[in-house]
């Protein structure tokens, strides 16, 4: 059996609005494989957000641990956590979430400025995304001159770009039509398979939840019976 | 420098807010730069007095008048090198609007004292022996296109009477800041004159301009000047004739204050502009600095980011709005030149411009930087726009 690239322990989240307390995850325990490809589903307010924010670490547990390939990152500081995230984790957001004012080349860029690379070394990793997601001869088009599916083949691209250990997306069909919803589907299948990156996949689409490998639901914070 | 990029595509995001911040800015601080040299015109003729005159005037105010006869007893104390007398005359040359200084002087030594008023041998000649002449600066000979054998009419008011002086001179300035707007005639001329109509006001002068041998005699010989008429009617306060000059500016004190807080209220209104502009921005970019977040840029970036495009803004609007002061104020020396003949942009005036643009600049980033960094990643990317 592969090692889990994601474990979740006993991890609670508790929001505080003003003095009411909101309990969204309880004592939530989940391991991902490595190269496993995972859909997250569930009903609005069921915590699969809150769920994909902790692994990513963008958001921290109130109690609990989140390992992500080895490293607590529950225990981390804020600067560390964004170094961490810049090298571990790549991120697709339901709704692209591009910089308008800089091209497709710049935007898969912009984790890169924050490693060592040279300029060189970066235009050959953003050329070599942006030619996996198929969009080598749009490198100059800024973020209005590109469609919906385009626009998200970008963000996949920054992604990938740092060659993350996990990709996390964020309903990254929510805001496509069926057919770019299928093309973005069928590229996260191809980085899954080829390139063995493990993906956590947040969605609503039972149709978009198909291509993962596995699919948990969760309702009121809690993991329902395994489906596949 | 990773960022730089981003900072200057930010700038011009959306390019008329850009321009007219950047415009705001510019005008403001042409603004201020123009109220600074204002002022600094208004005391630059105390900052031309020369070191070795001393004036001394009547103790209580300069409007009350003192006699002739000091003048020899001034002129035997120790270090007086010469002593001449001026009275301000007044009167309406043309209107009301046409102001310049007119003074009775004494002919014969004037210019002896003001060597920095250039006049011909001729001229000063012609000067001394026509008893009803008068000599003028060459910028207002300018001004009112008037010539030698000229005759200027002037109606008295504080010395009533229809009065009429020929041109005899026209004084060059010795440097390009000396003041080239004075009218000097005869006080033996008005003297006469007083001596007809009013008795009692005849044989008094203004003041006496009296010129030292050494300055640093000054304190000296103008507490010896005052002693000299300690307990009469007419005691007298003498003091150099920079701080002469000071004591009529002090006058003007409630304008030239009320200038200078106008120059700081306009600092305060870039202030709000730049402000305004930066925390637009930011709250319209709540969304794109979590996602920068998220991809790993801490909050230092965050900061770069914005205190980079506040800043950048603000020099640019400095930067213009010095540039634009020198031909506003070229053309303010211009137009003002009769009253304000020293108009010069000092170094300082520019330091200060520039050095307030950049505070505003620093000042007007810490609200958003603070937002922006308080606001945590998933706060942010609820961010809806």
């Amino acid at each position: 059996m592969a090692e889990a690239a994601v474990q979740v322990q006993n991890v609670s989240k508790i929001y505080r609005r003003d003095t009411m307390q909101i309990p969204i995850l309880q004592n939530f325990s989940l391991n991902v494989p490595e190269g496993e490809f995972m859909a997250l589903m569930g009903p609005s307010g069921s915590g699969k957000t809150t769920l994909m924010n902790l692994i990513a670490g963008i958001d921290k547990p109130t109690s609990g641990n989140v390992i992500v390939s080895g490293t607590n990152i529950s225990s981390l500081s804020e600067s560390k956590l964004a170094e961490w995230r810049s090298n571990h984790i790549g991120f697709i957001f339901q709704f692209y979430n591009l910089l308008p004012v800089l091209t497709a080349f710049e935007n898969v860029e912009l984790p890169l400025l924050l490693t060592k690379l040279s300029k060189k070394e970066r235009k050959e990793h953003v050329e070599t995304a942006l030619s996996v997601v198929g969009l080598a001869d749009r490198m100059q088009h800024y973020p209005k001159q590109l469609s919906g599916g385009q626009e998200q083949r970008v963000a996949i691209a920054r992604a990938i770009v740092t060659d993350p250990t996990v990709i996390i997306a964020d309903e990254p069909t929510g805001d496509l039509d069926k057919k770019s919803a299928d093309d973005i589907l069928d590229l996260l299948v191809r980085l899954n398979s080829e390139f063995k990156k493990t993906i956590v996949m947040v969605t609503h689409d039972p149709h978009a939840a198909e291509h993962a490998h596995v699919t948990r639901h969760l309702d009121k914070g809690i993991l329902q019976e395994q489906g596949s | 420098m990773k960022v730089l990029k981003l900072i200057l595509r930010n700038i011009f995001r959306h390019k008329l807010r850009a321009m007219l911040t950047i415009l705001g800015i510019a005008i403001a601080v042409m603004s201020f730069g123009l109220l600074r040299t204002i002022i600094d015109a208004w005391y630059a003729g105390s900052d031309h007095a020369a070191p070795d005159r001393l004036v001394s005037r009547h103790a209580i105010s300069f409007i009350f008048s003192l006699p002739l006869a000091d003048r020899d007893q001034i002129k035997r104390i120790p270090g007086v090198v010469d002593v001449t007398y001026e009275s301000w005359f007044g009167g309406i040359y043309k209107d009301k609007n046409q102001f310049f200084a007119r003074l009775a002087c004494d002919a014969n030594n004037i210019f002896d004292i003001y060597p920095e008023f250039q006049l011909s041998k001729d001229q000063r000649d012609a000067f001394i022996t026509d008893r009803n002449s008068c000599v003028i600066g060459e910028r207002l000979a300018k001004d009112y296109n008037l010539k030698i054998g000229d005759i200027m009419p002037i109606d008295g008011d504080i010395y009533p009477g229809k009065w009429q002086f020929v041109i005899r001179g026209i004084y060059k300035g010795k440097t390009p800041t000396t003041e080239e707007t004075n009218m000097f005639f005869h006080w033996d001329y008005l003297n006469e004159q007083l001596e007809k109509t009013t008795p009692r006001r005849a044989n008094k002068v203004g003041w006496y301009v009296i010129k030292i041998a050494n300055p640093d005699d000054a304190a000296r010989i103008s507490e010896q000047v005052d002693a000299l008429f300690k307990n009469s009617d007419n005691e007298t306060k003498t003091e150099t004739e920079k701080a002469f000059a000071a004591g009529f500016i002090a006058m003007s004190s409630a304008i030239i204050t009320g200038l200078q807080v106008i120059s700081y209220v306009i600092i305060g209104i870039i202030f709000l502009v730049l402000a305004n502009t930066m925390l637009m921005a930011a709250r319209e970019r709540t969304r794109e600095y979590a996602v920068l977040k998220t991809l790993g840029f801490t909050r230092k970036h965050l900061m770069m980011l914005i205190y980079g495009e506040s800043i950048s803004i603000a020099l640019l609007g400095g930067l213009a709005g010095i540039l634009l002061t020198y031909p506003v104020v070229q053309g303010f020396a211009v137009g003002m030149a009769r009253f304000f003949p020293f108009v010069t942009i000092e170094p300082l005036t520019i330091i200060l411009a520039a050095a307030f643009a950049l505070l505003v600049g620093i000042v007007s980033g810490i609200f958003p930087a603070a937002r922006s960094t308080r606001t945590t990643i998933v706060d942010g990317l609820r961010q809806i726009g």
